[in-house]
């Protein structure tokens, strides 16, 4: 009954791809296989060094930045669009990750914590705890909420020591990039698919003085979209 | 008191010690991470696999360039390899091991010796794969091209000039993952001719 056969012609639309004879497709693997699974950190850092430069040389133009602000799930302007483009790119490279590893971990849960966060705060401890432990190995060091009452929207995730830049040095020219916005755009791939659209950025906040604990720290900011605050409210009542 | 100091000792001369310090990410990341570069070239490149193709190779050579470094300080094996049957079994089992958890079958050489075929069992880069079903990604598109620049970059830097490409891959419904790699030449004179 449950077990999954070649997955060929079995449903809807006739697949046109070729699938191995033996069997390894997708399809047959657990999707739990590598769950545990690690890699060298050496091989990431590389991956994720090749992914930064392609992203900071290949900037041509505004325009996928602009088709972004364009999205109709996120019409409220946001004062980082003028920011780095580079770091764009990396949140845009980040946001189809969250999307799926918010499937994906919630179907690893046991059954019964399955559901999807339904309010704000269990949506950002889901966030600050299994996505950072699953993709770091920790929890991430803090959540906030922002202290200035004018902005009740926004929230803050923080990681003192961002695996991602562990290897990186930014240059001063460019000291606005953090590259953890490939992280902002996992964080923002969840929320959005979650039904919590947000725009999430990186803002490094570590101080660069000699003896600083953490001069890495750096900063998510979620900043929720005004139809999330309005339908948070009704539930704060009801 | 002393047993923990011998043994500490042990544990620094067979290497032991590197192996507990060497930093691990969780696979995922680095699955992920590498299937949204793909995708992302797939989109700036407007589905231009042969481009795409090229890409990736581009940024494997550039890997490749500074992860021999990485792989000298951390196989400790201190000596060259003295012909390229030594350098392919070094590869397969002590750099990809390092890098990728992974041992591909050294196989199919050639009698000249001067090229052979990496197979492939598993490939953590290609899990959560499929690729496009648009007719043509399975015809052009290899996924793991990042592969054959990383070979390329770093065998040059030891002064092998290699070429490497994929002949046959699981995501496009081959059997089996298989990446030929021939030697050109070695790129410094001075060094011990192949000997057999």
């Amino acid at each position: 009954m449950s077990n999954l056969q070649a997955p060929r012609g079995g449903g809807k639309e006739e697949s046109g791809l070729r699938y191995p004879t033996n069997g390894k497709t997708i399809y047959h693997r657990p999707l739990n296989r590598a769950k545990a699974a690690e890699l060298s950190g050496a091989s990431f850092a590389y991956l994720f060094s090749e992914m930064v430069s392609y992203a900071s040389k290949k900037i041509e133009s505004i325009q996928d930045l602009e088709k972004r602000s364009m999205d109709p799930s996120f019409t409220h302007k946001t004062p980082y669009l003028t920011r780095f483009i580079a770091s764009a790119r990396l949140n845009v490279q980040g946001h189809p990750i969250g999307l799926k590893l918010l499937d994906l971990l919630l179907y690893r849960e046991p059954a019964r914590t399955q559901t999807r966060p339904l309010t704000i705060i269990t949506l950002l401890h889901f966030i600050k705890i299994n996505v950072w432990q699953h993709l770091f190995g920790q929890v991430a060091d803090g959540l906030e909420k922002s202290s200035d009452p004018s902005k009740p929207d926004e929230y803050m995730i923080i990681d003192n020591e961002p695996l991602v830049n562990r290897y990186i040095s930014v240059p001063r020219d460019m000291s606005q990039l953090n590259c953890a916005a490939y992280v902002a755009g996992i964080i923002e791939g969840v929320c959005d698919g979650s039904a919590f659209p947000a725009r999430v950025t990186a803002h490094s906040v570590g101080k660069q003085e000699e003896g600083e604990m953490w001069p890495g720290r750096t900063v998510f900011l979620v900043k929720f979209a005004p139809e999330v605050m309005e339908r948070e409210s009704f539930l704060g009542k009801g | 008191m002393s047993a923990s100091k011998a043994a500490r000792s042990d544990l620094l001369n067979d290497g032991r010690i590197w192996k507990g310090r060497v930093d691990k990410v969780n696979a995922e990341l680095v699955v992920l991470t590498y299937g949204t570069i793909v995708a992302q070239l797939c989109k700036d490149f407007d589905s231009d696999y042969l481009q795409v193709n090229k890409q990736l190779d581009k940024m494997g050579y550039n890997i490749g360039l500074r992860l021999i470094e990485d792989y000298l300080a951390k196989s400790n094996t201190m000596r060259r390899c003295s012909n390229f049957r030594e350098t392919a079994d070094m590869l397969a089992k002590v750099g990809f091991k390092i890098f990728l958890n992974i041992t591909p079958m050294v196989t199919n050489w050639t009698s000249d010796n001067k090229q052979f075929s990496l197979v492939f069992e598993e490939n953590p880069l290609a899990d959560f794969v499929e690729l496009p079903d648009d007719g043509r990604a399975q015809d052009e598109l290899w996924y793991s091209n990042i592969f054959c620049g990383v070979l390329r970059g770093a065998l040059e830097m030891v002064q092998m000039q290699v070429e490497a490409h994929f002949i046959s891959d699981v995501l496009r419904g081959n059997d089996t993952t298989e990446m030929r790699v021939s030697l050109i030449r070695y790129i410094d004179d001075e060094l011990p001719p192949e000997d057999d």
